[in-house]
């Protein structure tokens, strides 16, 4: 007897316990509560749910934030039982893929046609729409250069030049998007068969193969490296708090990724996620999207954020993002034999 | 080894059946924990990307790669290295602690848990600091890069010291002085005395020591991550496949490759266990160390420089978190702990975690504590024991974003019944409890191991229900043991990022996330600024732990002096 | 006299390891009995199986007509006290001894009347309130005492209890735990290894060896009539002599014949041990026509306290050797030194054979 009531003591407690930490969700509006995963900027995010929040007084924005890679971990992961309604500043390869495995619900956003086609997914309906384009480009440390009176590079070909040995990062494809699509722009613009010798060539210049597409730039940033090969938003970013950093687009062109928004299949508030469809193809929107970034969807409203090179729409690669995703596979298999698996301890 | 000849049955008392359901709903619930969550993306494995059955061929692929070779080669190297250098290091200063006459001694054994208490951003930022292009101390490293081997071996060896100081501290604590006296007697030199006393007297402390820093570095792929660059070793590459790639199917291969070291520990653990005798008999009289000046003065001086070590990465931490911009402007700000301009989250991200680390030492002790009980207590039943106690084990060996990827595919399925756990504080607490699970059950258990086995013999002669001697006599005999997995469990969870980094929801996103999040968005000196806070936190818990210790429990514990 | 306890053809074995083999016993209603023997002969096995803390391979045990072979501990009626104490560190001594009282419901002023009453009789009525670390080995066995015979279990379990303690201190306890059993005629089982223990305290003693039980006695039979040359050899001291049966009553060493009582299982021609325990040599006042008397040398003298151990040899061969306890006075009397020759008669009656 004594021993049942323990149990059934013990079994309550471990209730409470559950209700306290587990069940506890803080009192509930009558408001929709969106759920929207993302992989913006920390930073962006406070000002985009202020925005949509006042122009729908109903819609509570509740932000799932991480890494690329992580958010679409993630969704992918919970592909049986989805957990988020929309996705909202994805890069386009990996909602590519989700939209190939069914993972989408398409809708073609009011305002959709008004966008730079170049920004749709081009099915009908959509089933995702671009917001911004970002880039890989070079970011350079002016104070670094001066102290080892090393010049600024103009071209990816002045990469492979013996005084930047040892002192280039960029990302590891095999890890961060934006080390394969730099590459994927390499092998487009140069021919597959350059391409894998100018990388050859690289190669002996480069100091690591960082797992991240951001970190190439702040290591650059903050003098760690001479070169970082990465994303252009942080390095743009770095610069504004005080980095001896120069943005360098090589002459050939840079590769290229969007951003963009899609609605989950099987959410449960599909009306709700409509609206914020509709509101991040608006122009609004992408006026907020161009204070960050330099190339946006909406035509006209591009702006040259602080710290940007100019005019970077010229020099975007042609960038076949089907043949990107395709040979994907292929291009990380043939990479991580050349590069990744012999690279070793070259701690010098 | 020996099992007694099944023959006859004896019947259940009703303390037995008690017991028998409870190592049974423990089996149960460490497999919720942690079985079937694995299983969930093991399982992936064995299926292509589109969720066929494909057998072995992922196998097949992945280890006919070279790069497969070269990772798990690295992982060893490390691992090995890392070992070779953190247990002799522990052992000394762990001898430190416990043989030698150290004036602040409390000091030193606080100082040496600091990396415990720091998420594994910490020490990566401050090595920067110190070592990398810019660092001060730069000239060290030679022509060493702080970026490879050197930097992911020195950052391992700060993140490995404590637990392994920790292990060889009991193993040294618990020794009998009248061996020495014996030793004494009969003339033997101080370093026989060394090799044949003491050295095998911590033989299994050593060995456990050596078990867990192996592991710890062959899992963990947060400091590889962050300073290994194109070093490659096994726990990145899961990483790759599962983040840079979203391939669930050959992150599942490796993270399967990564148990083996996991299934050897176990092994040699057991092999361990069976030869253990307890060394500590009841009438052995604890060693008490008399002074001895130069051996004192070199153990202060070695302690002196280990803690010097660690506080120069603390301090560096500390002061990359009041300086505006690395390494162009070092005028000195606040600003950075200001986090609502860093993340949207702002400081409710440390109020949950808080919330989470306390609800995980709650939660755990009792869980851990409990299970050790029933696991070393019930009669018979052995074949279920073995289950839990290999399912205790099996969290070491396993990569938090395994076991984190793990809880997304079983819990969030559409046909659990559990799935009203996901996206909840609850999930992150279980989440953080499992993935922690070893170390809180190897504490239990040897804290029960230590106590009278026939506890419980009396109890049964004496018609008393054993749930009764549980809560009367074994808790509170082991509530040293039962405050230190709880704060064990608090500081793990304070810091731990690997696994709940793919659960947390909107509203319980935690601090170490937050802080790796800052520091990927470049704001290296907000997320030394979170991380001060995580330690700060951390410390103070365990001093509170400390004073508690010396002024409130010595009442509570009156009995335990003579 | 009812049987208490029938132990009956219990064997328990680990793997190919036999720890116990077939062994049955009965054990009177408040008997004292011992299970005497070497470690690893099995005798706290059969204890803890007794108990049911261990349970046996195969065999029955019947407690007061009952079977409880199948049974848990907690379904047992026994109370047990261990050489470890087992006392809970944690309780005060009180505590410890209404440990089992609490449980059975008896309100709190009948508890604490026989606390103290308990107290009293293992002779510690101030240590109520002190916890186990406060108290002496020997006070921490009372107290353990006192908790095992609070419950007023019909058997009381006793393994080891007194070989963690100090020489005074267990000669002391001897007396009182054997006077406290006999006051409450409660049956005892203690298993110790030492076999003075077992004399002075048991009404009848079981020695053990390899699983087994050798002999089955009150202390004087086990002492005077040891049933196996093992028993002879554990319990007491004991001369082997190596000879050859001669004849149902004799026996041959070095060529020399003994009369001995007449050995009805052994066959003549059989090499045998002549056996005598030292105190049984005779020195004094041989008549002439005495039987078994032998010519031999004092070759070593060895000072007990109250008497001289004696190493004899026999003068006619040097190899046959035996000790003999002499006491003080015919040390003196006798003039007794090395080298002294004198000689000694075996009384038949005292000596045994054994295969």
């Amino acid at each position: 007897m004594i021993d049942r009531t323990i149990l059934r003591r013990a079994t309550l407690a471990g209730a409470a316990a559950l209700a306290m930490f587990g069940l506890a969700s803080p009192a509930f509006a009558q408001k929709t509560r969106l759920t929207v995963y993302t992989a913006l900027e920390n930073d962006q995010l406070d000002p985009f749910k202020k925005a949509f929040e006042a122009d729908n007084p109903t819609i509570e924005i509740a932000w799932v934030r991480d890494s690329t890679g992580v958010v679409a971990a993630k969704l992918m992961a919970e592909k049986d039982n989805p957990r988020a309604d929309i996705i909202w500043g994805l890069a386009a390869s990996n909602v590519g893929l989700m939209a190939s495995m069914g993972m989408l619900e398409p809708y073609t956003p009011a305002g959709a046609s008004a966008l730079n086609p170049m920004f749709l997914s081009g099915k009908s309906p959509q089933t995702w729409v671009g917001m911004d384009a970002y880039l890989s480009l070079v970011c350079f440390n002016t104070a670094e250069g001066k102290k080892g009176n090393k010049p600024v590079p103009t071209s990816w070909a002045d990469l492979i030049k013996p005084e930047y040995k040892g002192s280039i990062v960029m990302p590891n494809p095999a890890s961060s998007g934006t080390g394969y699509l730099t590459i994927a722009a390499w092998l487009q613009i140069m021919g597959e068969e350059a391409g894998w010798k100018y990388m050859d060539a690289l190669h002996q210049n480069i100091a690591q193969y960082i797992h991240s597409g951001s970190a190439p730039c702040v290591q650059a940033a903050k003098g760690e490296r001479l070169i970082g090969i990465g994303l252009d938003t942080r390095g743009a970013s770095e610069k504004t708090k005080g980095a001896p950093l120069e943005l360098v687009v090589p002459k050939e062109g840079l590769g290229w990724e969007l951003e963009v928004t899609a609605i989950v299949k099987g959410t449960k508030n599909l009306d709700a996620a409509k609206k914020l469809a509709d509101w991040a193809a608006s122009k609004k929107a992408n006026e907020l999207y161009a204070k960050t970034y330099p190339i946006v969807a909406y035509p006209g409203v591009a702006n040259t954020p602080p710290n940007y090179p100019p005019n970077l729409e010229k020099v975007m690669v042609k960038n076949d993002v089907e043949w990107m995703a395709k040979n994907r596979d292929r291009i990380l298999a043939e990479w991580t034999k050349r590069y990744d698996g012999k690279s070793a301890p070259k701690a010098k | 080894m020996s099992l007694a000849v099944p023959g006859l049955r004896i019947g259940l008392s009703r303390d037995d059946l008690m017991m028998r359901a409870g190592v049974v709903l423990l089996a149960g619930l460490l497999l919720v924990m942690l079985g079937l969550p694995l299983w969930a993306l093991l399982a992936k494995g064995f299926e292509d990307r589109d969720g066929k059955f494909v057998g072995l061929a992922n196998y097949i692929s992945y280890f006919s790669t070279p790069a497969l070779f070269q990772s798990a080669l690295n992982s060893l190297q490390v691992a090995s290295i890392t070992t070779a250098i953190v247990v002799p290091l522990a052992f000394l200063y762990a001898y430190a602690l416990t043989r030698t006459v150290l004036p602040m001694r409390w000091l030193f054994q606080g100082i040496s848990l600091i990396p415990i208490f720091a998420p594994s951003l910490l020490p990566g930022i401050a090595l920067i600091y110190l070592f990398g292009t810019q660092g001060f101390f730069k000239a060290l490293l030679g022509d060493g890069s702080i970026y490879g081997i050197d930097g992911i071996v020195i950052a391992q060896v700060f993140y490995c010291f404590p637990h392994a100081t920790l292990i060889l501290t009991t193993a040294l604590a618990t020794a009998d002085a009248r061996l020495y006296e014996a030793a004494d007697v009969l003339g033997a030199s101080k370093r026989r005395v060394f090799f044949t006393v003491t050295l095998p007297g911590a033989k299994y402390g050593l060995i456990s020591a050596a078990l867990v820093v192996f592991t710890l570095v062959m899992t963990d792929f947060g400091i590889a991550k962050v300073i290994g660059g194109n070093f490659n070793v096994l726990a990145t590459d899961v990483y790759k496949k599962v983040i840079g790639q979203q391939d669930f199917s050959m992150g599942a291969v490796v993270g399967m490759v990564l148990l083996a070291p996991a299934a050897l520990a176990f092994l040699v653990d057991r092999l361990v266990q069976r030869k253990q005798v307890a060394l500590l008999t009841a009438r052995a009289v604890p060693l008490v160390p008399r002074p001895k000046f130069a051996r004192d003065l070199f153990f202060t001086l070695f302690c002196l420089l280990v803690s010097a070590a660690i506080l120069a990465i603390l301090g560096m931490a500390i002061w990359g978190s009041l300086i505006k911009y690395w390494p162009y402007n070092l005028s000195l700000t606040l600003d950075n702990y200001d986090f609502a301009k860093f993340d949207s989250n702002g400081w409710d991200s440390y109020w949950n975690s808080v919330r989470m680390a306390l609800g995980a030492a709650v939660f755990g002790t009792v869980l851990m504590f409990t299970g050790a009980w029933l696991n070393e207590k019930t009669r018979g039943f052995g074949m279920m024991r073995g289950v839990v106690q290999f399912l205790a084990f099996l969290p070491m060996a396993v990569p938090g974003l395994v076991l984190g990827l793990g809880y997304i595919f079983f819990f969030n399925a559409p046909n659990n019944p559990l799935n009203f756990l996901y996206a909840t504080m609850g999930i992150l607490v279980v989440n953080t409890v499992a993935h922690f699970y070893t170390v809180g059950h190897l504490t239990a258990t040897t804290a029960l191991k230590q106590i009278d086995p026939e506890f419980e013999a009396v109890s049964a002669s004496l018609k008393v229900p054993v749930w009764r001697t549980f809560t009367r006599v074994t808790a509170p005999i082991c509530l040293p043991a039962i405050l230190d997995i709880a704060i064990y469990l608090f500081v793990n969870a304070m810091t731990t990022v690997s696994s709940v980094i793919f659960l947390y929801a909107p509203d319980t996103k935690l601090a170490s996330v937050a802080a790796v999040n800052i520091e990927e968005a470049g704001t290296t000196a907000a997320a030394a600024a979170l991380c001060v806070v995580i330690v700060l936190t951390s410390a103070a818990v365990k001093a509170a732990h400390l004073i508690a210790d010396r002024f409130l429990f010595a009442r509570l514990q009156v009995w335990r002096r003579r | 006299m009812t049987n208490y306890l029938e132990v009956r053809n219990l064997s328990k074995r680990f793997g190919d390891f036999s720890a116990l083999g077939d062994v049955s016993l009965d054990v009177v209603e408040g008997e004292f009995v011992c299970f005497l023997g070497p470690s690893g002969c099995g005798k706290t096995t059969l204890l803890r199986a007794i108990a049911g803390l261990d349970p046996q391979t195969s065999g029955t045990i019947r407690q007061k007509g009952r079977d409880v072979s199948a049974l848990p501990p907690a379904q047992r009626d026994f109370g047990i006290v261990f050489q470890s104490y087992a006392l809970f560190p944690n309780l005060s001594v009180t505590d410890n001894v209404g440990y089992g009282l609490v449980s059975r419901r008896q309100n709190r002023a009948a508890i604490l009347k026989r606390v103290t009453e308990l107290l009293a009789l293992v002779g510690l009525p101030d240590a109520g309130p002190k916890y186990p670390a406060q108290l002496s080995g020997g006070q921490q066995q009372r107290v353990a005492l006192a908790r095992a015979l609070a419950t007023s279990p019909g058997l009381l379990l006793l393994d080891e209890p007194l070989s963690a303690l100090d020489a005074r201190v267990r000669l002391r306890l001897r007396h009182e735990i054997k006077a406290l059993q006999r006051t409450l005629g409660v049956t005892t089982i203690m298993v110790t290894h030492d076999q003075e223990e077992a004399l002075t305290m048991a009404d009848r003693i079981v020695v053990m060896n390899h699983g087994a039980i050798e002999q089955v006695g009150t202390p004087q039979e086990i002492y005077r009539r040891p049933a196996t040359a093992f028993v002879a050899d554990f319990v007491g001291s004991m001369n082997f002599l190596a000879g050859t049966l001669m004849a149902p009553d004799k026996v041959r060493v070095a060529g020399v014949d003994f009369d001995c009582p007449v050995q009805a299982g052994l066959a003549p021609g059989q090499k045998v041990s002549l056996c005598i325990r030292p105190e049984d040599v005779r020195v004094r006042d041989l008549p002439a026509d005495i039987v078994n008397r032998v010519p031999v040398e004092v070759a070593e003298l060895d000072f007990v306290g109250a008497f001289c151990r004696a190493t004899l040899r026999a003068q006619a061969a040097a190899d046959v050797a035996l000790t003999a306890d002499f006491s003080s006075n015919l040390i003196r009397d006798l003039g007794v030194d090395i080298g002294t020759k004198l000689d000694i008669a075996l009384p038949p009656d005292r000596l045994r054979v054994f295969a």
